[in-house]
Parts: C-alpha cells; sequence; structure tokens
C-alpha cells in the first residue's frame, strides 16, 4: 500500500514535470525569458495584497463549482452544465435583487434572498439536467451542454432586454446595484469575507459528506456500480437527482456571489468559466476533496499571476488557461500510463454511466 | 484527516485575518508624478485592432515621447466577462498595474465607466483618466466628484459629419447603412451626426432629400463577441446585399471596410468609412472613403503633464477638432483622414464642407425632432453639450433602434 502511494506520488511528479517543461518551451518559444516570467508571475500572485485579494476573491467561486462537481463525480455523474448552473444562479439573484431593491426591506435581508435565490436558480437548472438524464435518459453530458447555451441565451436576453439599463442595450450588463446592496467586504478592497467563508464552508461540507456520512457512502456506490447499489437497496434515480441538486445549489451560489460580492450587476459570461475550471480542478485531484482548496488555489494565482506576462512580456493572459489544461492533460495521461505499466486503477474513478442508466430504466 | 481540515480550516482563517489586519488604509492624497513615472492602460480590445484601442495605445506612444520620463504599461482585452481575465474585475486589473508601479491609469472604454468609478474611489492616490465617459462633467447628469479622475472625450460629432457627409457624397443608391456598436448616448450621438452630415451635403448635392435612407443596426458591443453580439461581417453583408452602398462604421474593428471590399472585388460597387484609427483605410484603400479618428495623445499629454507637475484638477474635457487643421498630430483632438477612394469630385465638395464647419456651420441647430416625431430643437435653437451628449434617441429621418428593446 506503501509502495503504491510512491508511485502515485512519482508519476504525478512525472506529470508535473512534463507540463513544467512543456509551459517553459512555450515561455521560450513566445520570447520571454522562462526563469524571469515565472517569477514575475509569482510576485504578480503574491506581491502585494491587492494580486492576493483577487486570488482569494476569485477562489471562493471556484471552491463552490470544484465542490459542486466532486459531489456529481462521486455519483458518477459528468456535470458539464455546472457552468450554465452558476449564470442561472446569477439570474436568479439578480432578479430577486432587481424586486426587492425599491422596497423597504433591510439591505441584509435583500442580500440574504438574493443569495438564496441564486442557489435555488442554480439547484433547479441542475434539476432539468437531472431530469433529462433520469428520466429522458439523456446523457448529462450533452443536456448540461445544451442548458448551458440556453442559459448563456437567456443571460444575453435579459442583459439586452427586460433589464437593459434605460436607453442602453450592451452587453456591459445591467445597471449595478446600490452599493448598501453589495456585500460587505474588506476595507478598500473587493475581498468579501462572507463569500470567502462560504466557500471554504462548502468545500468542508462536501469533504466531510463524501467521507464520513451513510449518504456519500451510498452516493459513491451509486457512483462505482450503480447496478450493484440498486440491489443492495440504494436508490439510485433518486441518488443521481441529489448529487444534481446538491451542485447545482453550489454553483447557484457560485453564481450569486459573482452578483452580490464582485460584479454587482448580471452581465453575460458572468460564470466565467469557473464550471469548467472546476471540472479540471476536480479532475486533477482525483475527484478528493482535500486537494481541492489548494489546487483550486493554485489554479486561480496562475491566473491572476500571468496577467503580468501580458504587462512584462506583451504575451496573452491566457496562458494561465494553457498551462491549467496542459496540468490537466498530463496527470490524466500519466494515470493511463500508470494504468497501463502497473495494472490497477486509483480510486474514485466516475464509473461508466451507461450501466447506472439502463439499470434506472 | 479531519484534523488535516481543521488545521488548514484554522490556517486559512488566521491567515484572512492577519491579511485583513494588512490591509485597507489608503486616503492618502494625489501626489505629484515628477519626473519618471509609470502610467497604466487598461484597453478594452486588442492594442492593434486598427481602430479605437489602437489610437488609444498610439496615443499611450505619444505621450511616452512627448515626456521622456514616462513609460507606459497596459493590459488589453479587457471588459466585462472577458474570457481574456477569468474572474477578475476592470478594476483588480488596474490595481495589478498599480502594483506594477503606475501611479495614473487610463481606463478607454465607456464599457468601464462603473468600474473606472470603483477603483477611482478606492483608490483616490492614483491618477484617473477615463475615455469617453462623464462622471466628472458637473454639469453632466451622472456627476460624481472624484478628485482624482478627469474625463476626455473628442468632439467625434464633427468627424461623423463629415463622414456622413462623404457617404452622402459617394453614395449612388443613396442608401447608407451605419454598423452601429452598442446602444447608449455616446453611440446615439454619433450615429446621429452622421445622419445629419449625410443630410445635409445629400440635399446640397441637388439631390432629393426624401430619397436618402439611413439605417442603423446595432451589433450589441464595442466589437465582435462570438455567440454575444451580432456578428459585424453579417451586418455589413447584410447592408451591402439589400442595396446600401456605403457603410459607415461606429464599432471598435475593421469589419465594415473588410467586408466592402469583398464585395468591390466581386463587382459590387460598394465603399465604407472606418473609424477611430488615423491607418484603418490602410486595410483596404480600395474601398475606403476615409476616416473620422480619435488624436488622444495631445489631451493625454497635456492632462498628464498637469499630473507630473502637481497641477492636476478633475475635469470633463471635450476636445474639439484644431479647425486651422483638423489633422495636426499636435492640436487636434479629432480629424479626418481621405481614403484614396473618395472621388475628385466627392473631394472638393468635402473639403468645402468642412471649410463650412470650420466657418461655424452648425448642423446641431432645430429643427430636429427625435426619431419619434417630437420636437428636440425648435426652429433656430441650437443644441446644447448636454443635449447633443445625453441624445435620448436617434432622429427623425434615420431607421433602426433608438434605444433597448
Amino acid at each position: 500500500m506503501k509502495k503504491n502511494i510512491w508511485v502515485n506520488l512519482g508519476f504525478q511528479a512525472g506529470a508535473l514535470l512534463v507540463a513544467m517543461l512543456v509551459t517553459t518551451g512555450i515561455l521560450a518559444a513566445a520570447g520571454a525569458p522562462p526563469f524571469q516570467a515565472y517569477w514575475s508571475m509569482l510576485k504578480g500572485a503574491f506581491g502585494s495584497w491587492d494580486s492576493i485579494v483577487t486570488i482569494l476573491i476569485s477562489w471562493s467561486p471556484l471552491l463552490l463549482t470544484t465542490a459542486g462537481v466532486l459531489i456529481t463525480f462521486s455519483a458518477g455523474l459528468w456535470n458539464i452544465g455546472v457552468e450554465g448552473q452558476m449564470g442561472v444562479g446569477a439570474i436568479f439573484t439578480t432578479g430577486m435583487m432587481l424586486l426587492l431593491q425599491d422596497t423597504s426591506l433591510p439591505p441584509a435581508l435583500i442580500i440574504i434572498l438574493g443569495i438564496l435565490a441564486g442557489i435555488i436558480g442554480g439547484a433547479l437548472w441542475a434539476a432539468l439536467a437531472g431530469a433529462l438524464k433520469v428520466f429522458g435518459g439523456v446523457n448529462e453530458i450533452f443536456g448540461g451542454l445544451g442548458l448551458n447555451f440556453v442559459a448563456t441565451a437567456l443571460t444575453i436576453y435579459l442583459v439586452f432586454g427586460p433589464w437593459a439599463r434605460p436607453g442602453v442595450a450592451s452587453m456591459s450588463g445591467t445597471k449595478p446595484f446600490e452599493r448598501e446592496l453589495w456585500l460587505p467586504t474588506l476595507p478598500g478592497t473587493s475581498l468579501s469575507l462572507w463569500a470567502l467563508g462560504l466557500s471554504i464552508l462548502a468545500i468542508a461540507a462536501v469533504y466531510l459528506l463524501l467521507r464520513g456520512t451513510h449518504f456519500g457512502l451510498r452516493l459513491k456506490a451509486v457512483g462505482k456500480n450503480p447496478k450493484a447499489a440498486f440491489l443492495l437497496g440504494v436508490p439510485t434515480w433518486q441518488y443521481s437527482m441529489f448529487a444534481f441538486l446538491l451542485c447545482g445549489a453550489l454553483a447557484g451560489l457560485a453564481g450569486a456571489i459573482q452578483v452580490v460580492g464582485l460584479r454587482h450587476n448580471l452581465l453575460p459570461n458572468i460564470s466565467n468559466g469557473y464550471g469548467f475550471l472546476g471540472l479540471l480542478v476536480a479532475m486533477l485531484v482525483n475527484y478528493q476533496a482535500l486537494w481541492a482548496a489548494p489546487v483550486a488555489f493554485f489554479f486561480v494565482a496562475l491566473n491572476t499571476g500571468s496577467v503580468q506576462l501580458q504587462i512584462n512580456y506583451k504575451m496573452d493572459s491566457s496562458f494561465a488557461g494553457v498551462l491549467q489544461s496542459l496540468l490537466v492533460l498530463l496527470v490524466l495521461l500519466g494515470e493511463g500510463a500508470r494504468q497501463r505499466f502497473l495494472g490497477t486503477a486509483r480510486k474514485a474513478e466516475p464509473s461508466e454511466s451507461e450501466i447506472r442508466n439502463k439499470q434506472v430504466k | 484527516m479531519r484534523k488535516i481540515l481543521a488545521k488548514i480550516a484554522f490556517l486559512s482563517i488566521a491567515a484572512i485575518l492577519v491579511l485583513s489586519a494588512c490591509g485597507g488604509g489608503g486616503g492618502s492624497q494625489l501626489a505629484p508624478l515628477g519626473d519618471e513615472f509609470t502610467f497604466g492602460m487598461i484597453l478594452v480590445g486588442p492594442h492593434n485592432d486598427h481602430g479605437w484601442t489602437q489610437a488609444h495605445y498610439d496615443a499611450g506612444l505619444y505621450v511616452e515621447q512627448q515626456i521622456p520620463g514616462a513609460k507606459m504599461i497596459y493590459l488589453e482585452n479587457v471588459y466585462s466577462g472577458s474570457p481574456a481575465y477569468p474572474g477578475t474585475t476592470t478594476s483588480q486589473l488596474a490595481e495589478q498595474l498599480v502594483a506594477q508601479g503606475a501611479k495614473l491609469i487610463i481606463f478607454n472604454s465607456d464599457d468601464m465607466k462603473d468600474e473606472a468609478t470603483k477603483f477611482a474611489q478606492d483608490h483616490p492616490d492614483i491618477y484617473v483618466i477615463m475615455a469617453s465617459g462623464d462622471q466628472v462633467w458637473a454639469d453632466g447628469n451622472a456627476y460624481i466628484a472624484m478628485e482624482n479622475m478627469t474625463n476626455i472625450m473628442g468632439r467625434m460629432e464633427y468627424g461623423k459629419m463629415i463622414a456622413g457627409c462623404t457617404a452622402a457624397l459617394t453614395s449612388q443608391t443613396g442608401k447608407i447603412g451605419y454598423l452601429g456598436p452598442l446602444i447608449n448616448d455616446e453611440t446615439r450621438r454619433l450615429a446621429s451626426s452622421a445622419y445629419l452630415g449625410a443630410k445635409y451635403c445629400w440635399a446640397q448635392a441637388g439631390n432629393d432629400p426624401a430619397a436618402l435612407e439611413f439605417k442603423v443596426t446595432w451589433i450589441g458591443f464595442w466589437f465582435n463577441i462570438p455567440g454575444v453580439t451580432s456578428d459585424p461581417t453579417q451586418v455589413a453583408d447584410d447592408f451591402f446585399n439589400s442595396g446600401y452602398d456605403v457603410v459607415i462604421s461606429g464599432i471598435d474593428t475593421t469589419e465594415a471596410i473588410t467586408e466592402a471590399k469583398k464585395y468591390s472585388d466581386a463587382g459590387t460597387p460598394v465603399w465604407a468609412i472606418p473609424y477611430d484609427y488615423q491607418g484603418a483605410c490602410d486595410t483596404a484603400p480600395g474601398v475606403c472613403l476615409g476616416v473620422p479618428y480619435f488624436n488622444w495623445g495631445p489631451a493625454y499629454a497635456a492632462t498628464i503633464k498637469t499630473a507630473q507637475t502637481g497641477d492636476w484638477t478633475s475635469e470633463f474635457q471635450w476636445n474639439g477638432p484644431d479647425w486651422a487643421n483638423i489633422n495636426n498630430p499636435d492640436t487636434s483632438a479629432v480629424g479626418f483622414v481621405k481614403g484614396a477612394a473618395l472621388g475628385a469630385d466627392a473631394s472638393t465638395q468635402l473639403d468645402q464642407f468642412i471649410a463650412d464647419l470650420a466657418g461655424g456651420l452648425n448642423l446641431w441647430v432645430g429643427p430636429i425632432n427625435l426619431q419619434d416625431g417630437v420636437v428636440y430643437l425648435a426652429d433656430g435653437v441650437i443644441a446644447t453639450d448636454q443635449q447633443i451628449w445625453y441624445l435620448p434617441q436617434l432622429l427623425e429621418g434615420m431607421e433602426g433602434q433608438s434605444v433597448s428593446e
């Protein structure tokens, strides 16, 4: 068992090394001296209070989407729709706040109701993907992808149509809410400890849920072998639906936080790729909640640090995305190689969903 | 495992508390920039877009040239929800430039208005120039007092009138298309100015006023964002396919002129008038009638010099052309470069029109009705700056959306 851990670590370190080599090559090819570039990224990420704040701000939505997909992954579901679920969460939050902003309700209550609406919105959107899957036999990947497009279209419609600023039609978004309807932040920054706290709480809860509860155990049983789980008396489709609902709720919360904590309005692409990034993080940590938080932190630090590449070396800031995707790809490749040479699979892999599909019907 | 988790949670909370204790502060006053300083630009598009953003970028280079100790750093493709900076707001990106030593930040797009305000309020010690905005216009509709912010805009109404005139003098079908960006005060004002210029020159050339068609189609943003905005290439094609033979661009990028070239190469006589950037005709000189452009350099240099010496005051600048020579790179805030496709006769008439404008011809004089027929300026009434800046609708005679529907 011990030896296995070391072999695993070896393969992952190897993948990391190859990823570093490739990105170093890319940096050099783009004309940036690699070590200086890495150094400037590091400084860009951690060199100032503002940049650390930026990392912490971006960390919360990523923690939430990652926490969400960890649940659906455990149930053997590829919830690609998490991006749209975050978007619909943002829509519901905005809708609720628009509804209440002119009432005499205290701002704190409006914010709380707005966040709750976002959670419900995300959960509903996920339930839709879940229902398509469980009752309609539509693979959740296709259902989720389709619903992502619908969520984007809905946002664009609202931003340009009913919720447009008076006299304006621009994808810049709806009119920002008054400052009293912003989540309180640390003085002089956009960092909301509420947002951060909720996200850390969420990932910790998901860790405990998957790790130490009956529910988590059954969920994983459904994910690994739905047929066996079903025969052993686990209500499989209910568990699948519940996984979708929980994931959607977390994604919805992420969307809500974007609205009340950061953007203060609704704009197209408010989910900003956090859903997909959450999927990447979950894959990279092999669906282990414990590692999700630091890896998510590393990813947002990369995003923040890579901005320096553009400032200092005129490189496209999407370099961070390249590095992140490469990492995931190579770690998965490394895992494939390990399985090929050592013939064992790691734990917690999501299983073939087709089997369960048949089971459900 | 749970212990580890508890430790991590404890450490992160402790870290947050420590960080929050270090943060805050601020409130210091604006200090003169001195001889050597860095200024940052937040650019909405790519710095080489041959349009709006390049005009700003070139102005930054002009500042570096005019003020020897000035150094520019910039970030491009910054707009709400830009995939280039996932989850990062515009004001956070400006903070990144500050972390690199910038003491003055230029926000170059209307899209950044709210974020520029937020940034200026959060960082009272950093100078902010917000191009095309009206936040610190004391007589404007959106005034917010901010000592550290100055708004700069060019009086592009003139450039657009000249563009409209050029289009009217060239069009054979009498159908002029306006490729509009998003809908707001600025874009209504500029599209309408183009229309006023077109209408005037169309009539001056002895044509039937009723035969002029002027249609605006908006794409929803300053440039194409696939899946979000309408595709400007498609919009330009639609114009050319339905008999509009001149398309005036109001967007940041060059689709109108690129598509005009395509149609022209295929034998359809069409032309385009790009926008924003002095060199925009270079994309396709054969179909380019000319380009109204911004010359941000002189105003940026002059304003930054005041920050250098401690003479900075928050102000709203709406800078016009230098009528002695609208293409003077050191004095004129807006200009118009004629394109190779402009005919000789039209060129002569255009020169006359520009001379008339220089001599005091004002097209923003009543009678002017709004698109819905309501009188905006009664006969002989001259529009105030506010009436031009905050034009609530397109004008009567123009086809296209005035506001969001």
